[in-house]
């Protein structure tokens, strides 16, 4: 056997070689010089450019491409039906970012020139990466039920917008529907709650408030993390649950964890129903992945479920059944699609108010900041829009709170598919506000040469 | 002396008071070596006979189970889908031979290994453009594969085994034991043997290297075929898979990296230890530790015997 | 006729041992030293000084360190991706204990930690070789990995476990942070670049490199002769994993501006070996080829579709891009396994008798 060698030893002299280095040459000679050629980036000025950086590609995908598919095709809609917003059709450009943070920080750069409207970088990851440059190159950050939680204080971040609610409200609504079930919370003094998260900026961002209800109501948090790498074979973690025996168990898992998770989670005979994830392990892929095994999983949501609105069939009717939608037919309203659609009617509901208060069609991305700042969608604007009983009304963004701390509901896996079984779940505004400006407050000061607020406010329209 | 009790008598108090949960971690752990082991085995096969490191045989395995999902997604029957899934394999392992072996005949080992590395990007690449990258779920059911869980009570306590699991283990053992009878009686089996040692002289007694090589790349795709529907069955198909194949280093260290029945020992060695390790000890530092648990027991071999338990002696020669 | 030497004779041993003893070679590293400090700022706009070159550079400075490693010394590496991790977050928690002193001394300190982690990582190589001691370094790399989570104290305690850059300056002029200017960022990275390219170039033609390169050819002979293999090879850790800690605290601090534990996974390490093995072991030329073609191919595969007109879907450009480089990989070990390098090598001697074939 031939020992490893690393210096290699003789070249090919043959004609073959020679022929293949000169196109080797040329080809390299080429691609060189094609990274001058990226001087220039052309604008369109007669559109709104709308960056999406999705992943469709990588461990994430599974959760990535119908979030993405969401999004795409609510903007397509728009463009088709209505000729755009305002009258100005939207330039809606994906941009790869795999779920990784250096991909992510790439496509903000490489977005940044093209003047987008709103950035939704999808990644708690990127997000707090991209934070500190939104300010500097003017363009906001739409980090829709995730991100930097901190980032509800509108003071201290006026650039950064994470309605409906943050990982924080989530999880105080996770605990009162936990204290619900055990008749108050004060009755889980000295159980232990486990917390399966995967390893991840967003994975952790909960749990300050979590190891803060540990020592309000008395019980024992277990973490058990979840390396990326180790998504798909979750064992040693579940086996530890089973020693722990955890009375609940929240989860706060992304991409393929999350049908491991329920899947390990049913094998091991953890009752389904105390199990319980954040809104974003709740997609139906997730309930999938342990089928009828994982019956009585529950997650939060916002978003209404199914197809069964106006805005949903516009949708169907003028961009999925004319083939301009990447999603597959039996997808088409899943959870997480309607979540991406969600979050593309804040984006253009941000850029309507955006036009309304700076008077231009195309709008800059200062100009969408203040259309996300006094970002009001009522009932009646959502039946107005086609997405009746879809979603809370979000009334609470303003200057100072950049989230609103709207309400969610718990849905249930049936074995097949996702039903709401709870009303909306206020979540506990006293306990998180106060914690939210903490936070902030922390930031700031541990990130010295942090600019003060220098927009001005607007008022609510 | 908390922390020495912590360290070194806690965990064996933990196992000797719910010997249920170190019964399952012993089983959970065989059950994870099992599943390196067949991965360690395409390595095996592939280095054994043309000495290529194939560090694409992660995502062979993803590739392999990507293409049975997708062919019965397409409306395929299940077996006739297997069937299908192996012509693409051996499709694989030709062109494979073709494009990227023959030209680089000779070459030093570092670059084959990193040909392969060019050949995982592109399988990764060419995977997720036709098969889509949103998680598939394995065809279990359709394959016959046993579904359930067997539940006994024993050492006061409750002990669950996969019957997948099961399957599994059996599967590998068949395999395991049928490719080392096949290496050592067959004819082919010696040929293999015969360009692992030299590609020189094999081509000088008649031996088509060639040929060899699309036989042993075949092989070690249907290793990967079996590995994937196993590995998927436990979990969705995705592209989360080809990472656990860099787990399969350790095992094939541990094993050595010529030997059949080595890569099941190491692969039994390493998952159990693993498993062991970081339900018992894993706690006192942090948890998390299966991520560089097994690389350490394989730095502490190499040490002591580089070429592993069963792997032939380097002898280097000045 | 473009290399004619007639004319150019030495009159001392020195100049005869110079790196670049031909004349047109020192004006071409002339040439090449003001296009990247004067040109590149001055022509170039934001996107290629922030997205092209920064990073450019700095891989290149990785691939410097790896290539004295494993093309110099013959020693393969996985672990490139945590010694860069170790240097930047030892820098991180350098520059916070001290937040008055300069941070480029930070930056160049940190790669002393790097060091001693690369050599602690590096003991097992007198007894493993070749292939197996790749597997040793990737025990470091996971666990190295481990460390960046699990011990709070190396990011200060945050809740994301992820660092933030904190805002320094250099003579009033910001340097880190999100307000520094993509032209100052590329020039200081240029400049530490260029100075440890040059400290490298001199140790690589001199006695250490030449022992290093006699370990790599064979090394019980290299120990008949006298040279120590374990001092040696450990050296060659030691400055290994030094270019590779300052290469990951720029990577933080003048690029990224931020870091979480998964940016230094073993994504990078294949990154760099790609970088090495393209370009050319054992040549510091090859370090900048690679990385070159490893890191700016895939951005002009992501822009070329758009400009020809071609809509393709962002994730199918991904795809693309994987394929191409995969199969580019297996085209240049076919083509060329000695790497760019050598390719330029070939080219220059062409050039020196040209226009004639010979």
């Amino acid at each position: 056997m031939q020992k490893p060698e690393i210096a290699p030893t003789g070249v090919n002299e043959g004609r073959n070689a020679m022929k293949a280095r000169h196109i080797l040459v040329g080809m390299t000679c080429a691609s060189l010089l094609g990274a001058a050629v990226l001087a220039s980036q052309a604008q369109a000025q007669d559109s709104i450019y709308v960056p999406l950086l999705t992943y469709r590609t990588g461990p994430y995908a599974g959760s990535g491409i119908p979030i993405a598919n969401g999004m795409h095709d609510y903007l397509a809609m728009l463009n088709e039906r209505d000729g755009g917003i305002g009258g100005v059709k939207l330039n809606v450009e994906e941009c790869e970012t795999g779920y990784d943070t250096k991909k992510g920080v790439e496509c903000w750069e490489s977005v940044k020139g093209k003047k987008p409207a709103v950035v939704n970088p999808y990644s708690t990851g990127i997000t707090l990466q991209i934070i500190p440059k939104a300010a500097v190159d003017k363009i906001p950050i739409l980090s829709m039920a995730y991100g930097l939680s901190a980032s509800a204080v509108g003071k201290d971040f006026p650039w950064v917008f994470n309605p409906p609610a943050t990982y924080w409200d989530g999880l105080s609504m996770v605990m009162r529907y936990i204290g619900g079930k055990e008749g108050g919370l004060e009755k889980l003094k000295g159980k232990t709650i486990g917390f399966i998260f995967l390893e991840s900026p967003y994975g952790r961002e909960p749990l300050p408030l979590l190891q803060q209800f540990a020592k309000d109501y008395g019980f024992t948090v277990k973490e058990y993390s979840v390396a990326g790498k180790e998504m798909q074979d979750q064992s040693a973690q579940w086996l530890s649950v089973r020693r722990d025996r955890p009375a609940w168990m929240i989860m706060w898992g992304w991409g393929a964890m999350n049908p491991t998770a329920v899947k390990r989670a049913a094998e091991n005979g953890y009752p389904m129903d105390h199990f319980i994830g954040i809104w974003w392990s709740g997609s139906d892929d997730d309930g999938r992945g342990g089928g009828q095994e994982a019956k009585g999983y529950l997650s939060l949501n916002f978003n209404g479920l199914g197809a069964n609105y106006p805005a949903l069939q516009d949708i169907k009717k003028h961009v999925v059944d004319k083939g301009k939608s990447q999603v597959e037919k039996d997808k088409f309203a899943e959870n997480f699609y309607n979540r991406g659609v969600y979050n593309s009617v804040l984006v253009a509901e941000a850029i309507r108010n955006a036009q309304k208060l700076s008077g231009k069609k195309v709008v800059t991305g200062e100009d969408v900041r203040r259309g996300l700042e006094t970002l009001n969608i009522s009932e009646a604007r959502w039946k107005e829009l086609g997405f009746a009983n879809f979603a809370a009304p979000i009334s609470g963004v303003n200057c100072t709170d950049h989230n609103g701390h709207a309400p969610a509901y718990m849905q249930q896996w049936d074995g097949a598919k996702w039903v709401k079984i709870s009303d909306w779940i206020q979540p506990m505004r006293d306990k998180v506000r106060p914690m939210l400006e903490e936070a902030a407050k922390e930031y700031v000061e541990k990130n010295t040469g942090w600019p003060k607020r220098t927009e001005a406010c607007d008022k609510s329209s | 002396m908390d922390i020495l009790y912590k360290i070194f008598l806690d965990p064996f108090v933990q196992m000797g008071t719910a010997p249920d949960l170190f019964v399952q971690t012993l089983w959970e752990g065989m059950v994870g070596g099992v599943l390196y082991a067949l991965i360690a085995l395409g390595f095996v096969l592939i280095f054994k006979a043309s000495g290529v490191f194939n560090f694409a045989q992660g995502i062979m395995v993803v590739f392999a189970a990507l293409t049975l999902v997708g062919l019965y997604n397409a409306g395929v029957p299940a077996f006739l889908a297997l069937g299908l899934t192996i012509a693409v394999m051996f499709a694989l392992a030709f062109t494979v031979e073709r494009v990227v072996l023959r030209p680089l005949i000779n070459q030093p080992d570092i670059i084959l290994f990193m040909a392969t590395f060019g050949l995982t990007y592109f399988l990764i690449g060419f995977g997720e453009f036709v098969f889509g990258g949103d998680p598939k779920v394995m065809i279990t059911e359709q394959l016959h594969l046993p579904k359930g869980t067997v539940t006994f009570k024993a050492f006061g306590g409750i002990i669950s085994l996969q019957k997948l699991d099961i399957a599994a283990a059996v599967i590998a053992s068949i395999m395991v034991a049928g490719l080392a009878v096949f290496f050592s009686k067959t004819r082919i089996g010696r040929a293999l043997r015969a360009v692992a040692d030299s590609h020189e002289a094999a081509l000088s007694v008649g031996i088509s290297l060639e040929q060899i090589w699309v036989i042993v790349w075949f092989a070690a795709g249907l290793v990967a075929l079996v590995t994937g529907i196993m590995w998927g069955a436990r979990s969705d198909v995705s592209f989360a898979l080809d990472v656990i194949a860099l787990k399969a280093l350790p095992v094939l260290i541990l094993g050595g990296l010529t030997s059949i029945p080595g890569a099941i020992v190491g692969g039994l060695i390493i998952g159990i230890g693993e498993k062991l390790w970081e339900f018992y000890w894993g706690p006192l530092i942090g948890g998390g530790t299966d991520a560089w648990f097994a690389f350490v027991i394989a730095l502490v071999f190499l040490l002591f015997r580089p070429q592993g338990l069963f792997g032939e002696r380097i002898i280097e020669r000045v | 006729m473009l290399y004619r030497e007639a004319g150019q004779f030495k009159t001392s041993y020195a100049t005869d041992q110079a790196v670049f003893p031909i004349l047109q070679d020192r004006i071409g590293i002339l040439i090449i030293l003001v296009i990247a400090f004067v040109g590149v700022p001055l022509i170039g706009n934001d996107f290629l000084t922030n997205a092209v070159m920064i990073p450019f550079l700095i891989f290149s400075l990785a691939a410097i360190g790896l290539n004295l490693l494993t093309g110099y010394t013959g020693l393969l590496s996985l672990g490139t991706g945590a010694f860069m991790g170790v240097g930047a977050y030892a820098c991180y928690k350098l520059t916070t204990l001290f937040p008055n002193v300069n941070i480029i001394i930070w930056v160049i300190a940190s790669g002393f930690f790097s060091a001693a982690v690369g050599v602690m990582f590096g003991l097992p190589s007198l007894r493993i070789k070749g292939f197996y001691l790749a597997i040793a370094t990737l025990a470091a790399q996971f666990f190295l990995e481990w460390c960046f989570i699990r011990i709070p104290w190396l990011y200060n305690y945050n809740v994301s476990a992820a660092i933030e850059v904190p805002q320094r300056e250099l003579f009033g002029i910001i340097i880190t942070g999100p307000r520094a200017s993509a032209e100052t960022r590329y020039l200081i990275v240029l400049t530490i670049v260029t100075v440890m390219t040059w400290m490298a170039s001199n140790i690589v033609h001199g006695r250490i490199g030449r022992m290093w390169m006699a370990v790599r050819d064979m090394d019980i002979a290299a120990e008949l002769m006298g040279i120590r293999l374990l001092p040696t090879k450990l050296l060659a850790f030691a400055v290994s994993s030094f270019y590779c800690g300052v290469a990951g605290a720029l990577l933080v601090f003048l690029w990224y501006g931020g870091a979480e534990s998964t940016v230094f996974s073993i994504n990078e390490s294949f990154t760099v070996l790609f970088m090495i093995i393209i370009g050319g072991l054992g040549s510091l030329l090859g370090s900048f080829l690679g990385a070159a073609l490893i890191y700016i191919l895939p951005i002009v595969l992501r822009f070329v579709p758009p400009k020809l007109g071609l809509p393709l879907h962002a994730a199918t450009v991904e795809h693309m891009t994987f394929m191409i480089t995969g199969a580019l990989i297996v085209f240049f070990l076919i083509a060329e396994p000695a790497g760019l390098a050598r390719l330029w090598q070939i080219g220059k001697q062409k050039l020196r008798v040209w226009p004639f074939p010979y």
